[in-house]
């Protein structure tokens, strides 16, 4: 029609996308357009549905309904081949590399240049490589190994295959998440190059810094919902904040008084050398305390050292205001600190084991004696935390690898209460699994709390953390950058200190 | 649990229509004597498969057992020869602390320097025949250099059996005690079956993973000098390539190699088969090499049936199918 103008309009055009999983709906009638030359910021807290658009974009997942449009033509992507096909490539978070194959191997693995004999054509494939490297301004050997490569010059590559199928829309998904200031910088205007080359860019990020460095457009999501966009240069980080968080919290947490105890833990001074520094705070009884930040921000870090699996090179734990040294993951669970994981697939239960001797794992001393389990009282303290948490399990005899999702959680739960701890870290108790499941979790550590119980809860949802903590700490880069509570508790709050945005 | 069970059920049964399988063409091989020697000439086999059932419990393997069998089995050799009123307790003593300390050695590998299983005992396998012959020269302690008393214990007749039989029966009862009803027992499953989760839960994967390979080298250790003595020889090539039939009467005795899965009872019944196997199978005038042919093909198809009954089916999201279950 008016193919005059179309340079004008957008490369990539995304109308009322709709994806559903089981029990939530991830994107819910959403728009998104990718503009040649453009930047474009997608923006959005976790769980807003950024990742899942990404999966739609590169093939990955199939939406359930809406168009997608290239140009004027509506297109589908059944396959993450045909996404490519179509000029699409994401360069994800971790780079999906092969550190033994060469530079020019590793960028056109899969569509390498052939001979007429259908060998590959290593000549071509080099000289096409370096083409596309010195497009960029990468100064690197195609023929290099690609193992004897920094990080950053490694994310170079990862661009570079992208662009060797000719993509026409770059999808950047966190990119400057591992990389040093220098690198991001050299990233930058890396960016500004493929601008310049007529490529529509959606860039995924976290940081207000960098999104007002390089971005031309936003686009906000919030809940899996499209909330707004626009041009950055019409709109403030602050009111961009105000948009990500929106005003809504749908969610319905536990309604809880608060009994704050005595102290039960003290930590002053933790350093560690490349983790974390300076981590002061203390923690009630009955209190749920929430730490809050960007993912990458030293939370998971410094718990791991809490619980003795990392070593600190300085800090003092007090537990009852009695100095405690915690050298291993034992002597934690000894002195009544228990870390629940983020991962419970791989970190929690012991699939192939049964229920109660999951349930007994961390207790073996009290059920015990010289070494010698007591079956009897073993089997009574699985029976009597299983029945606490509701577990519901033709016998105990099951290994729990047979049980549900759910219910290896309570499992877990459970292995951790029958310690009898006085201090519980959960981390991202409620990540990946589905509202009901959450809400259940929630009460749950509600529970606790009110049973004396002092709960740490690392997490990156700020409803959560809004909804359960008492007060929040919130950590940014390795370091507190906050502590609220009360009438300071609101998401523009947190989202700034993690973000590190000065006051608006 | 019940799946467990079964397979030791069905391992049972595979034994039992074996062995009445070699009765039609070899009647007297069911004769209890014969059974009863079968049994004892399987029960180095039924020690080590122990052993080695704990290692690989724990995600690793020890393949340098039948070496350390054999530097042990020398070592006692040369000292009744050296000293031939050498009690034979001391003899057991000193057998079974040096297999121990063997295991030790490559259990201190595994657990501080973190090199994987398979490298550290290739690579003692090697050593320890390698000591064999720095100490003996390459020369055979034989039969006539050996003392009587040290040669008798093992052939030692108590109620019926000899004390080779007794021993493995007795030690399969203690390993059994340990494996279920003991932490340290508990402590190699949960290392094998998700050493993350292990980790939190308090364990040291590495200290585990080091107390296994010190069970396997001890139990190594008193085979060394039964085997020796039973056999009344020790030469540095003794028990060439058993550790292959140990950990093949593990796998087929239901011991998953990814760890975490099997029981003693698997263990003891994996080395029976293969016993029966290998001392059926000359009876009936099978030629050595479709013995190994058999006892390969018995591998195979056991891992074959162990990854079958370990594969998952599915989520049950079916209502119907919840309620079946």
């Amino acid at each position: 029609m008016q193919s005059l103008h179309q340079s004008d309009g957008p490369a990539l055009r995304l109308d009322r996308i709709t994806k559903t999983f089981p029990g939530v709906k991830a994107l819910d009638n959403v728009q998104l357009g990718l503009y040649p030359g453009q930047v474009t910021a997608l923006v959005g807290e976790n769980g807003a549905g950024k990742s899942t658009l990404v999966k739609i974009l590169t093939g990955i997942y199939q939406p359930d309904g809406g168009a997608i449009y290239v140009g004027d033509t509506e297109v589908n992507f059944p396959t993450a081949q045909d996404a490519a096909a179509h000029g699409i490539t994401a360069i994800h978070q971790e780079t999906v590399l092969f550190d033994d194959l060469t530079v020019a191997e590793n960028i056109f693995l899969g569509h390498a240049p052939k001979t007429k004999w259908g060998l590959i054509d290593t000549r071509t494939q080099t000289r096409k490589a370096a083409e596309i490297l010195r497009g960029i301004g990468a100064e690197i050997d195609p023929q290099a190994r690609l193992r004897d490569l920094g990080i950053a010059s490694k994310h170079l590559v990862a661009i570079s295959r992208a662009l060797s199928i000719d993509a026409q829309v770059v999808i950047m998904d966190e990119p400057t998440a591992s990389l040093s200031h220098k690198e991001i910088h050299e990233l930058y205007e890396l960016v500004d190059k493929l601008k310049a080359q007529g490529k529509a860019i959606l860039f995924i990020s976290h940081k207000f810094d960098e999104i007002f460095r390089i971005a031309d457009r936003y686009t906000v999501f919030r809940d899996g919902q499209f909330v707004a966009d626009g041009l950055i240069s019409e709109i403030s980080e602050g009111e961009l904040v105000q948009m990500m968080v929106g005003r809504s919290v749908d969610q319905v947490f536990p309604k809880r008084e608060p009994l704050l105890g005595t102290e039960v833990l003290q930590v002053v001074g933790y350093d560690h050398p490349t983790e974390f520094e300076g981590i002061n705070f203390t923690l009630h009884r009955g209190e749920i305390l929430g730490f809050y930040g960007l993912v990458g921000a030293g939370r998971s870090e410094f718990m791991q050292s809490l619980f003795g699996i990392t070593k600190p090179s300085k800090g003092v734990t007090k537990i009852d205001e009695q100095i405690t040294v915690i050298r291993s993951p034992a002597a934690a669970v000894e002195a009544g600190i228990v870390y629940v994981p983020e991962d419970r697939g791989l970190q929690g239960a012991i699939r192939p084991m049964p229920i109660f001797q999951n349930v007994s794992l961390a207790s073996l001393k009290r059920t015990s004696k010289d070494g010698f389990i007591r079956l009897a009282e073993e089997f009574a303290l699985a029976r009597e935390y299983t029945q606490r948490l509701d577990l519901r399990a033709a016998s105990l005899d099951t290994p729990v690898g047979n049980l549900s999702g759910g219910n290896q959680q309570k499992v877990v739960i459970a292995k951790w209460l029958a310690t009898k701890p006085k201090v519980i870290i959960l981390d991202e108790p409620t990540k990946g699994i589905d509202i009901g499941s959450k809400a259940a979790v929630h009460d749950f550590m509600a529970e606790l709390a009110a049973q004396g119980l002092a709960v740490i809860m690392v997490s990156s949802e700020i409803p959560e953390v809004l909804g359960m903590s008492d007060r929040v700490i919130v950590m940014r880069e390795g370091k507190i950058v906050a502590e609220v509570s009360g009438d300071d508790m609101t998401p523009e709050t947190l989202v700034r200190h993690a973000a590190g945005i000065a006051e608006a | 649990m019940s799946i467990l069970k079964s397979r030791e059920m069905i391992l049972t049964g595979a034994i039992v229509v074996l062995v009445i399988l070699i009765a039609t063409r070899f009647p007297a091989f069911v004769a209890p004597s014969n059974l009863a020697a079968v049994f004892n000439d399987t029960s180095p086999l039924i020690l080590l498969a122990i052993g080695q059932m704990i290692v690989i419990l724990t995600k690793c393997i020890d393949l340098s057992v039948a070496a350390n069998l054999a530097l042990t089995g020398m070592v006692c050799a040369m000292i009744n020869v050296a000293a031939p009123g050498t009690p034979v307790v001391v003899i057991l003593i000193v057998a079974i602390a040096l297999g121990a300390l063997l295991g030790m050695f490559n259990g201190v590998l595994v657990w501080k320097l973190d090199i994987p299983p398979i490298v550290v005992t290739l690579g003692t396998m090697t050593i320890y025949r390698g000591i064999i012959f720095l100490i003996s020269d390459g020369k055979w302690v034989n039969s006539h250099e050996m003392s009587g008393a040290f040669k008798a214990f093992p052939r030692a007749v108590l109620l019926g059996l000899p004390m080779l039989s007794w021993i493995a029966i007795i030690l399969t009862i203690v390993f059994f005690v340990i494996m279920t009803r003991t932490t340290l027992g508990r402590a190699f499953y949960a290392v094998g079956g998700n050493p993350h989760a292990a980790v939190y839960t308090g364990i040291d994967v590495g200290k585990t993973q080091f107390w296994a390979f010190t069970f396997s080298g001890a139990l190594a250790g008193l085979v060394g000098y039964l085997w020796v003595s039973r056999y009344a020889v020790a030469y540095v090539d003794i028990a060439l390539g058993f550790e292959l039939d140990v950990v093949a009467a593990c796998v087929i005795g239901g011991i998953a190699i990814s760890g975490g899965i099997g029981s003693i009872g698997g263990a003891v019944l994996g080395a029976l088969f293969l016993g029966v196997i290998k001392n059926a199978l000359p009876v009936i005038n099978v030629s050595p090499f479709w013995q190994m042919a058999i006892s390969g093909s018995a591998i195979i198809i056991a891992i074959a049936v162990n990854t079958r009954a370990g594969r998952t089916k599915g989520r049950i999201i079916l209502k119907k199918a919840e309620a079946a279950q």
